[in-house]
């Protein structure tokens, strides 16, 4: 390090690799000091002039301006603001051609001079040496201070680094040719600058500045060698004039030998650079107080006539400058902003003067050669001597036009700096920065696209993570939920309910019986009418011998509890809650629809009929038709045999939990409403049940069934309560109630089938209690229809089952069973339409359930 | 105002392919005046029959491949290719070995190849070799250097011969070579080598007249013209010193080893550097850009290689000289000394 040090300041420097020798041009602009321009009519002041964000506008069309005055506060990172060049109003805010290669319109602040060129407050500070770091790279930031050298790097942020900074660079060397506009700032503000360097040193602490000038610029050096004469820690080091002895990368290497590694940045290896220009803005801003708003821009080339350098306000337009210069174009004239080497041309004069607008070059067709054909390549490799990176230019010019991205990674494409010394050499003539900057270009929107795809892979897979969490999710607290409530309220709830069906009256009606005899038969005809599927009477044959499995415990549990019952209503009651606590026992998910035993009777015919049911399953699923058991307590023996079917429902789908709770929550409400009713609500609840039942089943199998079963779990109250009132007719809705509870098995069924059923399921489960509702106050004749119309409801079940698409039969069915009904039923021709219309009602609100199921799905 | 737009950078050396490749047939003047003033005006002849076969075949080929016809052949290539092979071979060699190895180099090696730039091999040192080859007879019918020769020829009697096989005396190539003692006449190189082969030692074979001290009589000077051109060469920065340097050098120490092994059997650094085809091998055949390496350090090493093909194919190898295979065989191993000479880029690995 000392060694270093004690070399440098000997005025050691170490050549880089490869670079050219152009003609340098530079006595066309030097010779005269700066002159200032003349107020143009317009200014352009885009709000981007360098690398980052644009500030925020702060000023609006038609404000009046101040000279100095911010025009854009820095918002995001990296973002500096502009400040108005002089003093005028703002005309318009409005997309203009940017100061960039591509010309893309960039928003800009159009100010039109008052010519009064009228300062705003400024705040200077003579003795920068009081203010804190953070003070003066505030006062760096708000001037609007970006590398005036070429690339416009925003200077508050190198002036804030925080690696230790051992050398500080000012960049003073100039190679690219014509351009003269730093060499005369050094000739006529060398003191400035070094005021400018002092504040970075203040800011950096380096060990060493090394002021780095080429030696074609002996007025220059001599200049600066005076202005630091005092300062022990700044070094003016003369390196030899090669282009491009300027780029930041080979000055470093230059000065100091070291290299900044591939992709990183000075800072990385202690070093920092910054451009005269810079350094003497940061002086104009600190100790004057002055925003950057002009900087001295060289018009040279053998079109202008006044060549030399120029104050130019930011945003003056590049016609302007020409204009005051005295131009003479020739045809097909190129206007060059920057150097020959690096510069872009300019689709139009028309564009403003921006922070980094260190040349405006005009040449005529002598003095830089239009480009000639491009020739092929033979392999000479002059350009590969040329090359300041130590790259294979001729190589990477194969691989650009082949388009192999990854050699062209490989060939270290990306440490090009595009400086231009291949092609200036090439004899063939090919644009070899141009292949590179396509390819850059190319490979770097490849990169973009690789990158976005691999998000949307990451948020796809994402997504389907969340999703298999959320449905875990669900499952897991469907899961723990029915196990707190059934433990707690639940059975409170039930055996409230069990007690209040013990105290209402016994009413002995055969036609529960009836009911669950009808229920068979339209198993029967179900198999048998419509279309007679095997998977489905599969199906039925399990969920019957399932049935059959429940009413053993039943039967167990009957024997066992119950003593003093002449009516086996408890005895029911019992077997029923021992079905319930199976069910809890094989899947958690036991369903609390305890409402159900009635008077001893029915208990027997329940379990006469559960009997009936397992013969049945055992033999043949259609065999047991005839059976009709005693009508009296037949609702009771339905009850029960709801019960079995929740117990299979809950013993073989263990996402029923969901539906379970929904159950749960519902059927309080239900028992509630019921409980000051007197025996008819049994029916009614038990239809409930049934209909709750069935609706756990849907849950069961489809998460998704949620959303409907509300729908039918908020509808069937309302139903139980309009159908109270109603007295006598109870029997018959008792037996509507048994096909209710057929339907509801039917559904489970079908649940167990398709999942999709359950919106079909739901209209069922939904339209049922209408039509018990309306067909209970008809007589003897209702069982056939309510018969009629669990036949039908079964075979609406099937059909999901079968086809997936279950909707779509089910409109078919719900269309074709009004008629039904009234084929079965000539008695009471009202009630046959109620029913349609309610099945139609159903029928729509299944729909939109399963709409909405899909939709949450 | 209508502006042009145009990709940085805006200027341009000014170094075009056509000034490079007049600029190596330039430098090729010394030995080129050597070799006429030594061995005939029959050079002359051969290079016109070259110029005008070249011309006429990339033209062809550029019609058929539509591309532009004048504007190739303006950069000079196939030009340059016509006077490296007519400086190949031997001035009195019938007109259609030639016109056969022009044929050869540019419609063969470059044009089936894609044409400048994508040959594999040097184009005249392939129609070389091919020629070698095929018409061993005529390759390597040398004459002696004019002023050893029994009846000095003219212009008119050299076209006789190229063109009829003998002069209008009726005297064929082999008659023309008999020296003034009567002896058929061989050049340097294969003197020494079949007089070694029969036992003598280099310093009795130098008696020949063909040589003088310390060379074959007008090779010397051949080399020595050849050595000027290619000097202008690396100074005008047409072609770097890799490559002609690492031959010499590599030459040298290989033949300075062998003399220093076995001065009997082995003629010398001097002899190796001025006879044959060796100065201009090293700066106007191994420096062809399009089939030579491109890496500083690969040059290195193709120098190298072909220095020591050269010496050892002189010294073991059947043939008299070895300029052609040398070439040839490192021609085929640029892409892998390519490959593994790529210079660090700035800012990649430490620096030392």
């Amino acid at each position: 390090m000392e060694k270093l040090i004690q070399q440098i300041k000997q005025g050691k420097v170490w050549p880089f690799a490869g670079g050219i020798h152009p003609p340098g041009q530079k006595s066309l602009s030097n010779a005269n000091p700066i002159t200032r321009l003349p107020l143009p009519d317009k200014l352009v002041v885009p709000l981007k002039q360098h690398i980052g964000a644009n500030g925020q506008l702060i000023v609006e069309k038609g404000q009046t301006v101040l000279k100095g005055q911010a025009l854009t506060k820095p918002v995001a990172n990296w973002s500096v603001p502009v400040h108005a060049p002089t003093s005028g109003i703002i005309t318009d805010i409005c997309q203009m051609p940017s100061a960039h290669p591509s010309a893309l319109p960039e928003l800009s602040i159009i100010i039109t001079p008052d010519g009064k060129d009228c300062w705003c407050e400024l705040i200077p500070h003579v003795s920068f040496a009081d203010l804190s770091h953070d003070e003066l790279i505030n006062i760096i930031h708000n001037s609007g201070i970006s590398g005036m050298g070429g690339a416009g790097f925003p200077t508050y942020i190198k002036a804030d680094s925080r690696k230790p900074i051992e050398f500080l660079i000012v960049n003073a060397v100039e190679c690219e040719p014509y351009i003269t506009a730093d060499d005369v700032l050094m000739r006529e503000h060398a003191a400035q600058i070094v005021s400018g360097i002092k504040i970075m040193q203040q800011l950096l602490c380096p060990t060493l500045t090394i002021i780095g000038i080429e030696d074609n610029k002996p007025e220059a050096i001599e200049a600066m060698k005076l202005a630091a004469k005092d300062d022990e820690s700044i070094v003016v080091q003369t390196v030899p004039t090669v282009y491009p002895s300027g780029g930041e990368r080979q000055l470093i290497q230059l000065l100091t030998d070291k290299e900044v590694p591939s992709g990183g940045i000075p800072a990385d290896i202690g070093v920092l650079v910054h451009n005269v220009g810079t350094l003497y803005a940061i002086e104009q801003a600190v100790i004057e107080g002055k925003p950057l708003i002009e900087r001295v821009v060289t018009v040279t080339g053998n079109t202008i006539h006044n060549a030399g350098n120029v104050w130019a306000l930011l945003g003056s337009e590049i016609k302007h400058l020409l204009d005051c210069q005295g131009f003479s174009p020739v045809p097909q004239q190129r206007v060059v902003m920057g150097g020959p080497m690096m510069g872009f041309t300019l689709p139009t004069v028309r564009i403003g003067v921006i922070k980094t607008t260190n040349c405006i070059l005009a040449p005529d067709h002598n003095e830089l050669a239009e480009p000639g054909p491009e020739q092929a390549c033979i392999r000479c490799s002059a350009c590969a001597d040329a090359c300041p990176a130590s790259l294979l230019p001729q190589q990477l010019q194969w691989f650009a036009k082949s388009k192999e991205y990854d050699k062209l990674k490989e060939y270290n494409l990306f440490d090009c700096i595009e400086c231009g010394a291949c092609a200036y050499v090439c004899p063939s003539e090919i644009p070899l920065v141009q292949y590179y900057r396509v390819a850059k270009v190319e490979i770097k929107e490849q990169q973009a696209e690789k990158v976005k795809a691999e998000r949307a892979k990451e948020r796809f897979e994402l997504r389907k993570e969340r999703l298999e969490r959320e449905q875990e999710a669900r499952q897991n607290r469907h899961k723990r939920k029915p196990a707190i409530t059934k433990s707690a309220d639940e059975k409170q709830k039930v055996a409230d309910a069990l007690a209040r069906v013990k105290s209402s009256d016994e009413k002995s009606d055969n036609k529960s019986a009836v009911a669950a005899a009808i229920a068979r038969a339209k198993a029967k005809k179900n198999s048998g009418e419509l279309e007679p599927d095997n998977s489905e009477v599969a199906k039925e044959r399990a969920a019957r011998k399932e049935q059959a499995r429940a009413y053993k415990a039943q039967k167990e549990a009957g024997s066992s509890t119950d003593e003093t019952t002449e009516d086996k209503k408890s005895a029911v009651a019992a077997a029923i809650a021992r079905a319930k606590a199976k069910k809890a026992a094989k899947a958690d998910e036991a369903t609390p629809s305890e409402k159900s035993p009635v008077d001893d009777k029915k208990a027997a015919v329940a379990a006469a009929i559960a009997r009936a049911k397992a013969k049945k399953a055992a033999k043949v699923e259609e065999a047991s038709a005839t059976e009709q058991p005693p009508a009296d307590d037949k609702k009771a023996a339905v009850a029960a045999a709801i019960a079995r079917a929740k117990a299979k429902k809950a013993a073989k789908a263990d996402e029923a939990k969901a539906s379970l709770e929904v159950i749960a929550a519902a059927e309080p409400e239900q028992i509630q409403d019921s409980a000051p009713l007197s025996a008819e609500d049994k029916k009614k609840a038990a239809v409930a049940a049934a209909i709750v039942r069935a609706k756990a089943k849907k849950a069961a199998k489809a998460d998704e069934a949620k959303a409907s079963l509300e729908v039918t779990a908020a509808g069937e109250p309302e139903q139980i309560q309009d159908s109270a009132p109603l007295s006598a007719e109870d029997k018959k809705k008792a037996a509507v109630a048994a096909v209710a509870a057929a339907i509801a098995r039917a559904k489970a069924k079908k649940a167990a089938k398709a999942d999709e059923a359950k919106a079909s399921l739901e209209v069922t489960a939904a339209g049922e209690p209408e039509q018990i509702q309306d067909s209970a106050p008809l007589s003897a004749e209702d069982k056939k229809k309510a018969a009629v119309a669990a036949a039908i409801a079964r075979a609406k079940a099937k059909k999901a089952a079968k086809a997936d698409e279950a909707k779509a039969s089910l409109e078919v069915t719900a269309v074709g069973e009004p008629e039904q009904i009234q084929d079965s039923a000539p008695l009471s021709a009202e009630d046959k339409k109620k029913a349609a219309v309610a099945k139609a009602i159903a029928r729509a609100k299944a729909k939109k359930t399963q709409q909405e199921g899909s939709d949450k799905s | 105002m209508k502006l042009t737009m145009a990709s940085s950078p805006h200027n341009h050396s000014h170094k075009s392919l056509n000034k490079l490749m007049l600029t190596v047939i330039a430098a090729c003047i010394p030995g080129f005046i050597a070799q006429v003033v030594f061995f005939g005006t029959g050079v002359i002849i051969q290079l016109v029959l070259a110029l005008i076969t070249v011309s006429v075949a990339e033209a062809a080929i550029m019609k058929m491949r539509k591309r532009p016809t004048f504007q190739t052949l303006k950069d000079g290539s196939a030009w340059l290719t016509a006077v490296l092979l007519a400086l190949s071979i031997p001035p009195l060699a019938p007109w259609w070995i030639i016109v056969i190895g022009c044929l050869f180099s540019i419609i063969i090696v470059k044009q089936l190849y894609g044409g400048l730039g994508f040959n594999l091999f040097n184009p005249a040192m392939a129609a070389y070799v091919l020629l070698l080859i095929s018409f061993p007879v005529q390759m390597t019918a040398w004459l002696p250097v004019t002023d050893l020769l029994g009846n000095p020829i003219s212009l008119n009697q050299q076209l006789s011969v190229i063109f009829t096989d003998f002069t209008a005396a009726g005297f064929s190539v082999d008659q023309l070579r008999v020296g003034i003692d009567g002896m058929t006449m061989a050049t340097p190189l294969d003197t020494v080598k079949t007089d070694i082969a029969h036992g003598l030692t280099v310093s009795e074979s130098m008696q020949s007249p063909l040589f003088n001290e310390w060379v074959g009589k007008g090779w010397g000077w051949v080399n020595l013209g050849f050595l000027i051109g290619g000097l202008y060469l690396i100074k005008s920065k047409v072609i770097n010193w890799h490559i002609p340097v690492s031959v010499i050098v590599t030459l040298a120490i290989c033949s300075g080893i062998g003399y220093i092994a076995s001065p009997g059997t082995e003629p010398g650094i001097v002899f190796h550097l001025f006879s044959g085809a060796t100065m201009f091998a090293a700066f106007f055949i191994a420096t062809d850009p399009v089939s030579a390496t491109t890496t500083n350090k690969g040059r290195l090493i193709y120098g190298a290689i072909i220095g020591l093909l050269i010496y050892l194919i002189r010294t073991f190898g059947g043939f008299p000289d070895a300029v052609a295979f040398a070439v040839i065989l490192l021609n085929m191993a640029v892409p892998l000394i390519d490959y593994y000479t790529q210079p660090r880029t700035y800012g990649h690995g430490v620096k030392k």
